[in-house]
């Protein structure tokens, strides 16, 4: 197990140094710098001297090659670089907006796999009845919902016209202010649970083994606890790995509309604003939090499935 | 339109006489919103220029001067007098003796003459330099050949002698949040940007990046009695249909309006009864380069203005929220020349003067634009047809604003459509089209005209404010009929505040950004 989990973040190494490449090729070619962001809503006008200061302070005057240099060697010592916006090391920007991140995407994930897992077995329980056809559309409507209308949608309901919850901000602790942006990035991933699961039980339903044990005689309740939850479990852990990387990816539009402090807004407003240190970080740890999420699940397959091996 | 202004300045104007009227309330709390989509940069105002960190700075901070919205001018704030030399060139000043730091310490001449100091600190880069610039010995500093600003002296711990290197005045300059005054000790410590420490009205309680930051009433304030609220919360919202929902369910007490809110707020018979309208600083423009051949024709440059029907786009797609222009001084500005007229639709006019520059049959152009709905593509492509119609083919050219900032200011376009300051100070203002303005600077358009520059000259230089005035109002004039850029529009900035919120100031610089210590919230706020 504990070679299995070294060699995958190993295997991880290669995936993160290009990523870091990427990222460092893609801001260097693009126009704008930040000195020029602090001009783009033309009320300041920020002169030449002060642009070309600006440039020279955060290194973005030497060429490409020695920024690159100095990036993967700042990057072999675990150092992010410091902000151009906040002037603080990128590690402390990061690690203030990550929680409020890992908050949204645990309680949307938590919504998504409570709701989404049962409906998706009840659905391949009863196949063809009215609750199947019912869960069945939910989950192509939640799919394909653009977030942003959605998000706005559940706050002119339940803030505005029901009263129920607050309808932006972190509320510091205070659980309301979690419930409408976490419903909001939640149900795409269950909606698509709610079909995967269904797809994976009625896969293994028809299976030679479910046969056997019906046959057999075993209690249609055993052969949904034993077989069925076991095998379809392997399937849904997958798709609920990947789905909460894409949820963190995801966050962006809905911590925007929410005035939710997290990673994603943090990304959106320094790609901005240029401040490029904060850009490559932020994306930096998405890819990490992602990699070491579909690890997890990895290993949580193979302890479920002993037939999976740790290769 | 200029009655409709008249009108609403003297309705904004009423509103604040009116606020004045009432009894403020004491107690209660504030909650505004920065509506500038990105987060706050960081807690140092001196490292930024930006509207949205105005919006925090004022609750904390306080500069030399201030802007009066109500005389639309710079007042005294720190300094409670100033003498000015004959020369116009020594400034004296007083500074108040009951102004206190958020640690209990009183401000002295230190913190002024660090503070503008620190702005000259050649290894770093503070945009507020090019403000301190105008002190004399100022940019010795900038360049490292010298450690204090020769121009600024400490004659005893509350007055300080400035000396100019120009002859301005030196309010514009600084009422500039971002020259705001801190405390020269606490302030050379890392911790100040995450804590700030300031003479404002609020001090700081917490900032939660991204989302908001709260201040709460600091009791040692130096104007009597205020501020009136117990606490400020300053939520950052930059999603103006979010912002919509939240003041609607009257979560929070502000929200500034784009055009489709404007529309639907004026229709509605409550959210109409608290909009604040103001005509700000801010012209919308479409440069055109000069080294681009056709543009490099007057005549060319007239037929654009003249092909465009801006009433019509004013009126359809940026909903009444905006002033016709009808050159570069906006009418806000005391040299605005209320008799001068905007070019008229005249397609006819316009073809007759591309035949006559060359382009009988028109030319075709690329235009950098971003996607912003009151000065970007959507209305490129409502004009688009309208140039089709004189034979000007147009390509659209989309880009986001920090690219467009960095276009403009390179000369590497061949027009752009944008929103630029053109205030408060006309002359300042007017001086984006000096030819000794490089274009890097803000003379986008190259613009360069021998009679122009000796207006502008003759007015920096004179004591006669009279003379001064006419002088640029005669540039302006000029401008106009020069036409570097299609004169599109003034904005109108149009706040909504909630019926409880009173003491909002019309202010012309930037309506998001108040002076907190005014403003109080009446009994029936729901916010306690």
């Amino acid at each position: 197990m504990l070679s299995f989990i070294v060699r995958r973040l190993l295997q991880s190494l290669p995936i993160i140094l290009a990523v870091a490449a990427l990222i460092f090729v893609m801001f260097s070619v693009i126009p704008g710098t930040f000195a020029s962001s602090m001009s783009d809503d033309g009320r300041s006008v920020l002169d030449a001297e002060v642009m070309a200061r600006m440039n020279k302070e955060f290194g973005l005057d030497d060429p490409v090659y020695v920024r690159f240099g100095k990036y993967v060697a700042q990057l072999a010592t675990f150092d992010l670089g410091t902000s151009f916006r906040t002037r603080q090391p990128v590690a402390h920007v990061i690690a203030d907006r990550l929680w409020p991140t890992a908050q949204l995407a645990f309680a949307s994930m938590l919504f998504a796999i409570l709701i989404g897992v049962p409906l998706g077995f009840i659905a391949a329980l009863r196949p063809g009845s009215w609750i199947d056809t019912i869960s069945m559309v939910g989950a192509v409507s939640g799919l394909s919902l653009p977030k942003f209308w959605l998000g706005l949608l559940l706050m002119y309901l339940f803030a505005l016209m029901l009263g129920w919850l607050p309808s932006f901000g972190y509320g510091g602790g205070d659980l309301r202010y979690l419930i409408l942006p976490s419903v909001a990035l939640g149900v795409a991933p269950l909606a698509l649970l709610a079909r995967t699961t269904r797809a994976a039980v009625l896969d293994i339903m028809n299976a030679d083994f479910v046969r056997t044990a019906r046959s057999k005689g075993m209690s249609e309740s055993k052969v949904v606890r034993w077989h069925l939850t076991r095998n379809a479990l392997v399937i849904i852990l997958t798709t609920i790995g990947l789905q909460f990387g894409t949820v963190i990816g995801q966050a962006v539009v809905i911590e925007k509309l929410f005035s939710w402090p997290g990673l994603g807004s943090l990304l959106v407003d320094s790609v901005t604003l240029r401040d490029i240190p904060v850009v490559q970080g932020s994306i930096l740890v998405i890819v990490l939090l992602f990699l070491l999420i579909n690890m997890l699940v990895d290993v949580l397959c193979a302890i479920i499935d002993p037939r999976i091996k740790y290769t | 339109m200029l009655k409709k202004f008249v009108i609403t300045t003297a309705l904004a104007l009423a509103m604040s006489a009116g606020a004045y009227a009432e009894t403020p309330r004491k107690g209660g709390t504030i909650r505004f919103t920065a509506p500038y989509g990105s987060s706050f940069a960081n807690l140092d105002i001196h490292t930024s220029n930006r509207a949205q960190d105005e919006i925090w700075a004022k609750a904390i901070h306080r500069s030399l001067y201030k802007w009066d919205a109500n005389a639309n001018k710079p007042v005294l704030d720190l300094a409670k007098e100033v003498k000015v030399s004959e020369d116009g060139l020594v400034y004296t000043y007083k500074l108040r003796d009951d102004a206190y730091f958020h640690n209990g310490r009183k401000m002295t001449a230190d913190d002024v003459i660090w503070s503008l100091t620190r702005q000259m600190d050649g290894a770093k880069a503070y945009p507020g330099a090019r403000y301190v610039r105008i002190i004399k010995g100022a940019v010795e500093v900038e360049k490292g050949q010298a450690k204090e600003i020769s121009g600024l002296k400490k004659i005893d711990d509350l007055t300080i002698e400035m000396t100019l290197a120009e002859k301005v005045d030196p309010g514009f300059n600084f009422y500039q949040p971002m020259l705001s005054i801190y405390p020269a000790d606490e302030a050379s410590k890392d911790t100040f940007a995450t804590k700030p420490i300031g003479l404002g009205p609020f001090k700081f309680v917490e900032y939660v990046p991204g989302s908001r930051l709260v201040a709460e009433r600091w009791e040692k304030f130096y104007e009597p009695g205020k501020p009136y609220a117990d606490r400020i919360t300053i939520s950052i919202m930059g999603e103006a249909a979010a912002r919509d929902v939240a003041f609607r369910n009257k979560e929070v007490d502000v929200s500034i309006l784009g055009p489709t809110q404007y529309v639907a707020y004026k229709a509605d018979p409550e959210l109409s009864k608290g909009l604040l309208e103001v005509a700000e600083v801010y012209t919308r423009v479409m440069g055109l380069n000069p080294n681009f051949k056709p543009f490099s024709d007057k005549r060319v440059r007239q037929a654009i203005n003249y092909a465009i029907d801006a009433d019509l786009i004013i009126k359809r797609l940026v909903k009444d929220k905006a002033y016709r222009a009808t050159s570069w001084l906006p009418i806000s500005s005391p040299a605005y020349d209320k008799d001068m007229k905007p070019y008229p639709y005249d397609p006819e006019k316009a073809k007759q003067l591309l035949a006559e520059a060359g382009y009988p049959e028109g030319f075709e152009f690329e235009w950098t634009a971003t996607s912003n709905e009151s000065w970007g593509i959507p209305i490129v492509e409502a004009v688009i047809p309208m140039l089709e119609k004189v034979g000007i083919k147009v390509k659209i050219k989309p880009v986001e604003g920090t690219v467009l900032s960095e276009v403009a200011r390179s000369g590497n376009y061949q027009a752009f459509i944008w929103s630029l300051t053109s205030g408060p100070d006309p002359l300042t203002s007017l001086k984006c089209f000096h030819s000794a303005t490089p274009q890097s600077a803000c003379n986008y358009t190259l613009f360069k005209n021998p009679e122009f520059d000796k207006l502008l000259d003759e007015a920096a230089a004179t004591d006669d404010e009279a003379k001064k005035l006419e002088n640029l109002k005669k540039a302006n004039a000029i401008l106009r009929e020069e036409v570097p850029m299609w004169w599109f529009n003034y904005n109108k900035a149009v706040m909504a505040h909630q019926p409880w919120l009173k003491g909002l100031q019309p202010n012309a610089t930037e309506l998001a950004v108040q002076n907190y210590e005014d403003i109080w919230v009446e009994a029936s706020s729901p916010a306690k």
